[in-house]
């Protein structure tokens, strides 16, 4: 069974670690797993999107429009952006918090977080929305918005990844000095995701 | 499970099947989609391979024959307008051949997504005459990077290695094969007929490549990576590259198909045998129509009955790249059924239409970045005077954004500064300004130079100096006083190269010294001839100055002139109140410099 995950958010959120950690837990499993990242010019503080394919069946290394199991939105513009990728019946986790480029900020322009998340609520099939913001605090760095997502995921096996083997893939991926942290965060996440 | 795989980058994945290869000279010049593949050599290099940025592709194309005359194995990387820098000691090489393995990998970018064009390096091979590898995924990029070299050796001819963006920076997971041993390179062995090159040997080197080209032609019809799978109608497709990873995700089952894994020489048997059996074929390639052109030669020549669609005859696009959805959409038009989709769901892509408005994102000049003082410098200083400001390749192009609007023109690598010149002797009441980063000084800066010391032509040559090669990723260059491998080495000094030409004035400073450089500007763009500001600020990816600034409210008129000013990302606005993101402000002190009522001031940083 094919799984295909699009993740998304703005350029410096850690999207592309996000990625990086679901395929390695997938291949643990003995996956197949095919990935794509946004990377050079268009990384600078533009939209970024990371895809992850598991399976055998797959070639392409983008996630065809209209078959993403789940979105991860690390900004919830970003997921509206993104939406066209989720499957009927699919599942968004998107963080509530809007981050206002610099190009609003000049036009003063009207983008605001509800009416993102209330367009979400109504074309999502499924939305899991986590207040980002607080699970940093909490966790004591505004680094980990990534790994929260992850823990949100694995909880709600959407991937056909546990929370067990998401927690082996942080463990074994990010720094000796930062996996308290992380593990902190994946489990925020996961309460998040209706742990 | 089987034995351990790794994720790898398809760069990551060609670097390492030239390793295994045995690639003794790797050579190249940095440029997205390419530059991962040489950083890869350099992280796996266990000695015994000679990795180098080169000054431009050029030096990095001659650097490579060199090492290929001695025997041996060199791969040289670029991406494709790179190919356009290095096409004199290309087209000559053709000719010459080598005797060591070479294979020139140019990362092709359709889209384009971070290039000047939408070039097509299938094309180029087929104009030099070259064989060229079209990988359609990082495994099989993997696999065939070694394939190419035997290939070359083989031959005796250097080979052309086109990934496209999509394969360069798509992963995949891999299991590495063992490396086999590789014999030790012969050394140069003189011998003028071969290695000097006249118009007399030119011309029977150009009798042997035609032969020996149409003999790879049948050669190539035999190799594995060009195969048909087999269909039971009477339509089909011809793909290769990424192309063909989209479609086999949609290709409805039955359908006949045949991969294309090497454009030139195009693989004719295989292709007669292939349109043979059918009535209509599609093309589905991105770029240039190269398959398509020669498969409606083939048809010519052998009098098929079939009829070829593609981008010349308007069933496919003739620009920008292909995706899965491009791709079912071509197939339901041309095989008149729906595509084989299990998975995909359109109904899911016209919720779009009742999308809120959402605000682009635009890249942006980093927060703190050096650049922009600079240009908020020049454009200071040149308030209300003449002014046109050319631009060059790298990050500093972002200079052309708003709120800044610093870059006039933009070409090629280098081009500014001569631009500069031309449009200076038609308009000569205007200064003529042409920024240029210090990797893009060395690579193809120098010659413009003196150009313009030569001819008199009147120039300010702005050398944004962030001691790094940004956009790419920062990669060392002659000016940094380090090596790819991380070795110290002789630093290359711009004033002195200038001082060298003959360029008599000379100003050095600090753009985030903001009064500074508006007073050094002003005085430079006094007087004829050429007149150089060098502005030396690290990128913040290099060093970051470790200071944060904030707002203080109770001084803060909200003018906002620091927002419409500078378009710097961690100056945000919440309702009326102007802030600055702690988490992106790496203390460059511009905005409190511009900010009219001393609003902005120096805070302690929390980390």
């Amino acid at each position: 069974m094919n799984k295909n995950c699009l993740l998304c958010g703005v350029g410096g959120q850690g999207v592309v670690l996000a990625s990086r950690l679901i395929a390695y837990a997938a291949m643990e499993k003995g996956n197949f797993v095919r990935t794509a990242e946004t990377i050079g010019m268009a990384q600078r503080g533009g939209s970024v999107v990371s895809h992850v394919r598991i399976g055998d069946d797959i070639y392409s290394p983008q996630v065809p429009v209209g078959s993403a199991d789940v979105i991860l939105a690390f900004e919830p513009g970003e997921a509206v952006r993104c939406l066209p990728y989720l499957k009927k019946d699919g599942l968004v986790i998107a963080d509530s918090r809007i981050v206002k480029p610099v190009t609003a900020s000049l036009g003063g322009s009207s983008y605001n977080a509800e009416e993102m998340t209330a367009y979400l609520e109504k074309h999502a099939g499924k939305l899991i929305l986590i207040d980002g913001e607080a699970i940093c605090r909490e966790a004591g760095s505004p680094k980990v918005l990534n790994v929260a997502l992850l823990g949100a995921a694995a909880q709600s096996g959407v991937l056909g990844i546990t929370p067990e083997e998401m927690l082996d893939a942080v463990r074994k991926n990010v720094k000796e000095k930062f996996i308290a942290l992380n593990e902190k965060a994946l489990m925020l996440g996961r309460k998040a995701g209706g742990m | 499970m089987s034995s351990k795989k790794i994720l790898v980058m398809g760069n990551e994945a060609i670097a390492l099947g030239a390793i295994r290869a045995g690639v003794r000279m790797a050579a190249g010049y940095p440029g997205t989609p390419s530059t991962e593949i040489l950083e890869t050599i350099a992280k796996h290099n266990d000695g015994r391979i000679h990795v180098e940025w080169s000054v431009n592709e050029k030096a990095a194309m001659e650097v490579g024959a060199g090492a290929a005359y001695a025997g041996a194995r060199t791969l040289v990387t670029m991406k494709q307008v790179g190919l356009n820098v290095a096409s004199d000691p290309l087209m000559s090489l053709a000719y010459m051949g080598v005797k060591g393995g070479m294979v020139i990998v140019s990362a092709d970018d359709p889209g384009p997504i971070s290039s000047q064009t939408e070039q097509d390096t299938r094309t180029f091979a087929q104009f030099s005459k070259l064989p060229v590898f079209d990988p359609s995924s990082p495994e099989e990029a993997y696999e065939m990077i070694g394939e190419a070299f035997e290939f070359s050796e083989k031959y005796q001819t250097p080979v052309l290695f086109r990934p496209t963006t999509r394969v360069c920076h798509a992963c995949a997971s891999i299991e590495l094969l063992p490396e086999p041993e590789v014999s030790e390179p012969e050394g140069f062995i003189k011998d003028t007929m071969r290695w000097v090159i006249f118009p007399r040997t030119s011309y029977l080197n150009h009798v042997k490549i035609e032969k020996r080209n149409a003999e790879l032609s049948e050669i190539l019809s035999g190799y594995e990576r060009n195969f048909i799978l087999e269909g039971n109608k009477k339509k089909g497709i011809v793909t290769g590259g990424i192309s063909y990873a989209y479609t086999r995700e949609v290709l409805p089952e039955g359908t006949p198909l045949l991969k294309i894994s090497t454009p030139h020489p195009f693989p004719e048997q295989l292709a007669v045998r292939f349109l043979k059996e059918l009535d209509e074929a599609l093309v589905l390639e991105e770029l240039d129509p190269m398959i398509e052109r020669q498969l409606l030669q083939i048809a010519g020549k052998h009098h098929l009955p079939v009829n070829i669609y593609g981008k010349l005859t308007g069933h496919t696009k003739n620009a920008g790249e292909n995706s899965t959805e491009s791709i079912r959409e071509d197939l339901a038009r041309f095989l008149q059924e729906k595509g084989n989709d299990t998975t995909a769901d359109s109904s899911a892509a016209e919720v779009v239409s009742d999308a809120p408005e959402l605000p682009v994102r635009p890249p942006v000049l980093c927060a703190g970045c050096p650049h922009r003082a600079s240009f908020y410098a020049v454009k200071k200083a040149m308030k209300g005077k003449k002014a046109v400001f050319s631009g060059d390749i790298g990050c500093y192009t972002l200079g052309n954004a708003k709120p800044l609007d610093m870059v006039d023109t933009c070409l090629c690598m280098g081009a500014g500064v001569t631009i500069a010149q031309g449009l200076h002797v038609i308009e000569p009441d205007a200064v003529n300004f042409a920024f240029i980063g210090d990797s893009t000084f060395f690579a193809s800066g120098i010659t413009g130079v003196v150009n313009a010391v030569y001819n008199g032509n009147d120039i300010v040559l702005v050398v944004l100096d962030n001691s790094t090669t940004a956009m790419t990723g920062h990669q060392p260059h002659p000016g940094t006083g380090k090596t790819i491998m991380g070795d110290v080495a002789a630093k290359v000094s711009i004033p002195a190269i200038l001082r060298g030409i003959g360029v008599e004035r000379i100003y050095e400073c600090d753009p985030l010294n903001l009064n500074e450089a508006v007073d050094t500007v002003k005085e430079a763009a006094q007087g004829s001839g050429v007149r150089a500001v060098i502005f030396r600020s690290p990128c913040i990816a290099v060093s970051r100055p470790g200071k944060c600034y904030e707002v203080k409210q109770k001084k803060c008129r909200k003018c906002k002139v620091c927002i419409k000013e500078l378009g710097c990302p961690a100056i945000v606005t919440e309702g009326d109140t102007v802030k600055i993101d702690p988490s992106l402000c790496y203390g460059c002190g511009v905005c409190a410099a511009v900010c009219p009522f001393e609003a902005i001031g120096e805070v302690d940083c929390h980390e």
